[in-house]
């Protein structure tokens, strides 16, 4: 009986899923008699199923919707407005329904008949609905920044009032029914379910039986069965073989033993793809629903819908991007008075986008909205005191939206009912970043905004850095992964510090706090390794937090296959899952984010190093970074942060072409420009491409800076020393491009400001054009 | 009428107990473990069985019974639960014994702390007494130890 059940309930959501789609077709062409066959033929189907197991009151809901069909079908009833919500919310009482006959195997005996009353009103052409959810625009809850606490509540008691379907507390209750799903540990849900709650039922029984099975293209399977075919083969080969002793033989089994592993390998993955169509199906709705009850007007237009991702990727997305649509038409689309007022079409368009691009799948959700105000951003983030006001001025707009994903960030200037203040970009954030992948924000102020996700392919199969602690083997995942420091003899003694008791290193230029692997798993250290006079540290990054971990011994690095954890393991933080070496034994997976959490509250204070501190200009005040004094083409000394350079290089001066104003070397591949820093500090154009020079003959001596993908060189004459030590800051900047004075071997130099003169070089030049 | 269960025995020190056949996937010599250091003391480790991870339990501190001799390789005995198979260390593994419920008894009174709530009963077996173990007690009573 229980199969009949689970088949039923599968069929139900997927057909729901289907009548709901077509029914929002359906508002967009009226009169499609295939479309309202077909959603006719599905209620139809429903009706039968529910009738032959016993569900009545299924049933009956059932026999009124196809009523109603059937006389839209026969011309004796128009599509309406009030007509397509009197559907949906029969779609929401049906799906409720069926999340208790899941987790009950029969129905409950709630009360339908005001549903039943308005399909039937309905069906006689009575227009009598009770209004649509609609919040009025006049009437905004004022948003306090300083008392989200209230406002919290408001929301909640609000979101049970939108669509009047079966009672509110039914659908709680539904959703509380044992769900198979399980949710990253370290992220808040708060918001998300109480926007859950506001999107009528859409997409809550949805996560269900539905996760336990999956569709697969035959000719898939037969490829499958193909390749287990050859593995047969090629083990048979391979025991003959060894039996028999002919080496040659061997090898070449063992050799397409490999091939077929990794054909086999793919094949399954392939097997786990789903169209992100399944993710999107829901959205076309919640966008509907959404702009009626903001009073706007927006469509969804999807574009790469049969883009593939992992079934494990597609659960860990859904949320993120209801919420990023959400957020579009509520904060991005405009009224339409707004809209028309600018020039732009009544109807806000929110389109999605899908595509493979180097190895991950690239989704962005882009409106023709109003885009974000980096104006705005950047007061805002003034009064919050996250950044200095003169540093704010700095700020590029990029960098400005990245503020966007701070947890408490907001510019909506009143609470709207929907999307509560636009809270939870954070949450999207690390929700996407807990999978590997990465969100970025474009906007053009009057225009519009994209949201760009980059995700990864799939979770099950990832990158590792393998090292060892105390006889054991651990992985690391490579998506956290930032270098690895070795530290030896003299320099251990002088990069390890400890601050207020807990242990940190120095890391180019600031401090890493130090974790110790073997302390936190509670392991015995090697002793063997530990007693030399070398340690390894791994540097990690969780989000904001960068740290350093020590270890007995780095291994290797390679790919492996992520197991979880038996159930009542999965509450240990600082584990992610285990896998399988090739020995056969078994290595643990680190999780990052939950070592991080073993960083003392003096730790995270060093380590929280955010993104956009780190692009600041430093202001004068720091004087511990390393940094490398050199000569200039002038003769004069000047300075430059270690931690700016990425390399130093030398160009035979016959490479170096002139092109424009500028010297150029051709280097690994692209172009890299050259800019001769005492020539620029003091405005002057180069001089050294310029004949009669006297310096035809001698190497060009550069440091090369790299900015996003692009570098720069810069010029010099000779290395004069670097320093390590406290600094004695001299003065204040003396022009741009300097970021301070210094007194460096007795002489005053100026230290200078890298990225600025580099960017300001390749703004004003013809390089400007690659960018 | 007398109905007949099937028990797989295992021995715990001078203990006997028993676990209905058909809960047992498979019985294993000693296995490489990994240690899971910062899980509760009574899961030993992960082992590789055939390619699936699984969690060793150590039945002596479950049972709250002396712990194993540390020249003494346990046994696996591996059962299937709704999680997947999780293998418990025993001393050694013996027969599989028919026994019949005529001859059941309720759990003596003098049993001990934990054992009472997971000892469902004994069978007698030749001269020595068959404790009973209730798996799915068992299961639980890890479960909330888990946390």
């Amino acid at each position: 009986m229980d199969d009949f059940i689970v088949d039923y309930l599968l069929e139900f959501q997927e057909g729901l899923a289907q009548f709901e789609n077509e029914l929002l077709e359906l508002e967009k062409a009226p009169e499609s008699a295939t479309i309202l066959s077909s959603m006719f033929r599905i209620v139809h189907s429903l009706k039968g199923s529910s009738g032959f197991l016993g569900f009545q009151k299924m049933a009956q809901l059932a026999h009124e919707g196809e009523d109603l069909l059937g006389r839209l079908r026969d011309g004796r009833l128009r599509l309406s407005p009030q007509l397509t919500s009197g559907l949906l919310a029969m779609v929401d009482g049906m799906r409720s329904r069926l999340s208790v006959i899941e987790a009950t195997r029969a129905e409950d005996d709630r009360d339908d008949s005001d549903l039943l009353t308005r399909l039937r009103n309905l069906q006689a052409g009575v227009i009598d609905e009770p209004p649509l959810p609609t919040v009025p625009p006049k009437a905004p809850i004022k948003k306090k920044p300083k008392a989200p606490a209230e406002s919290a509540p408001a929301l909640r008691s609000q979101s049970a009032a939108p669509p009047p379907a079966p009672s509110p507390p039914a659908r709680t209750e539904a959703a509380q029914a044992p769900l198979p799903v399980t949710e990253p540990a370290n992220v808040d849900r708060g918001d998300f379910e109480s926007e859950q709650a506001a999107i009528g039922g859409a997409t809550i029984a949805g996560a269900t039986v539905a996760d336990t099975t999956i569709r697969v293209d035959v000719a898939l399977l037969d490829k499958l069965m193909n390749l287990v075919g050859e593995l047969v083969l090629t083990r048979n080969q391979l025991l003959r073989s060894s039996v028999v002793g002919d080496e040659a033989m061997q090898q070449a089994s063992t050799q397409r033993l490999n091939l077929i592993t990794t054909e086999l390998q793919e094949g399954m993955m392939k097997t786990r793809m789903q169209p992100i169509r399944n993710v999107w199906s829901k959205l076309p709705r919640v966008v509907r629903d959404l702009a009626l009850a903001c009073g706007k007007q927006a469509r969804l237009v999807t574009d790469g819908e049969e883009t593939e991702l992992d079934k494990t990727i597609v659960e860990a997305i859904k949320d993120p991007l209801t919420h990023i649509v959400r957020n579009a038409v509520d904060h991005g689309i405009e009224p339409p008075e707004v809209r028309a007022g600018r020039g732009k079409p009544a109807e806000g368009t929110l389109r999605l986008r899908a595509y493979h691009e180097g190895g991950m799948v690239n989704i962005e959700v882009s409106d023709d909205g109003g885009g974000i105000d980096s104006a705005r951003i950047r007061r805002k983030a003034i009064d919050r005191g996250w950044i200095g006001g003169e540093q704010g001025a700095a700020w590029s707009d990029r960098e400005l939206f990245g503020l966007i994903f701070r947890p408490g960030f907001s510019t909506a200037e009143s609470l709207t009912m929907v999307s509560g203040r636009g809270v939870g970009m954070d949450v999207v954030k690390s929700r996407v970043e807990a999978i590997g992948g990465s969100v970025e924000v474009q906007s053009r102020l009057g225009e519009g905004t994209t949201i760009k996700l980059k995700i990864p392919l799939t979770l099950t199969i990832i990158n590792a850095l393998i090292v060892s602690s105390g006889g054991d083997r651990f992985a690391i995942p490579q998506g956290n992964l930032i270098e690895l420091i070795r530290l030896h003899g003299e320099a251990l003694g002088r990069s390890l510090a400890s601050v207020h008791g807990a242990a940190v290193c120095r890391y180019r230029g600031g401090l890493l706090p130090l974790l110790d692997l073997n302390q936190i798993l509670k392991i015995a250290p090697d002793r063997a390794v530990r007693d030399t006079e070398s340690l390894n540290i791994v540097v990690l990054q969780a989000d904001d937090q960068r740290f350093g971990l020590i270890v007995d011994r780095i291994d290797d690095a390679q790919e492996i296959v992520v197991r979880p954890l038996a159930r009542q393991l999965k509450g240990i933080a600082c584990l992610a899952g285990a896998t399988i070496m090739g020995d056969g034994r078994i290595a643990l997976i680190l999780d990052v984010f939950g070592l991080a959490l073993q960083l003392s509250g003096e730790h995270q204070r060093t380590a929280a190093t955010s993104h956009h501190e780190v692009q600041a200009p430093v202001q004068s005040g720091d004087d511990r970074r390393p940094l490398l004094l050199l000569l200039g083409t002038d003769g004069s000394p000047f300075a430059v942060p270690l931690e700016q350079v990425d390399r130093l290089e030398a160009f035979p001066s016959s490479t170096v072409e002139v092109v424009g104003d500028r010297p150029l070397v051709q280097y690994r591949g692209t172009f890299l420009p050259l800019i001769d820093a005492a020539d620029w500090l003091a405005g002057r154009a180069s001089r050294r491409g310029e004949r009669g020079s006297g310096r035809e003959e001698t190497p060009w001596q550069v440091v090369i800076h790299a900015v996003d993908e692009r570098r720069v060189g810069l010029v010099f004459d000779g290395v004069l020393d670097v320093f390590t030590d406290r600094i004695t800051v001299a003065g204040e900047p003396s022009r741009r491009g300097v970021l301070y004075t210094a007194a460096l071997q007795g002489k005053a130099t100026e230290v200078l400001d890298v990225p600025t003169i580099v960017q300001e070089t390749l703004r004003s030049s013809v390089f400007a054009l690659e960018a | 009428m007398t109905s007949n269960r099937q028990l797989c025995i295992f021995s715990l020190g001078d203990e006997l107990f028993g676990i209905e056949v058909n809960r047992v996937q498979e019985v294993l010599r000693s296995q490489q473990m990994t240690a899971v250091t910062l899980a509760p003391r009574f899961i030993r480790g992960l082992i590789n069985l055939r390619g699936q991870i699984v969690m060793a339990i150590d039945l002596r501190q479950c049972l709250e019974l002396s712990p194993f001799d540390r020249d003494h390789s346990p046994m696996n005995l591996v059962v299937r639960t709704e999680d997947g198979p999780i293998s418990f260390l025993v001393d050694r593994i013996h027969d599989v014994v028919d026994v019949t419920e005529e001859t059941f008894e309720g759990a003596p009174p003098n049993l001990h702390g934990v054992l009472r709530k997971l000892i469902r009963g004994t069978y007698p077996l030749r001269d020595k007494l068959l404790l009973a173990l209730d798996v799915d007690a068992l299961l639980n009573l890890i479960d909330s130890a888990a946390g």
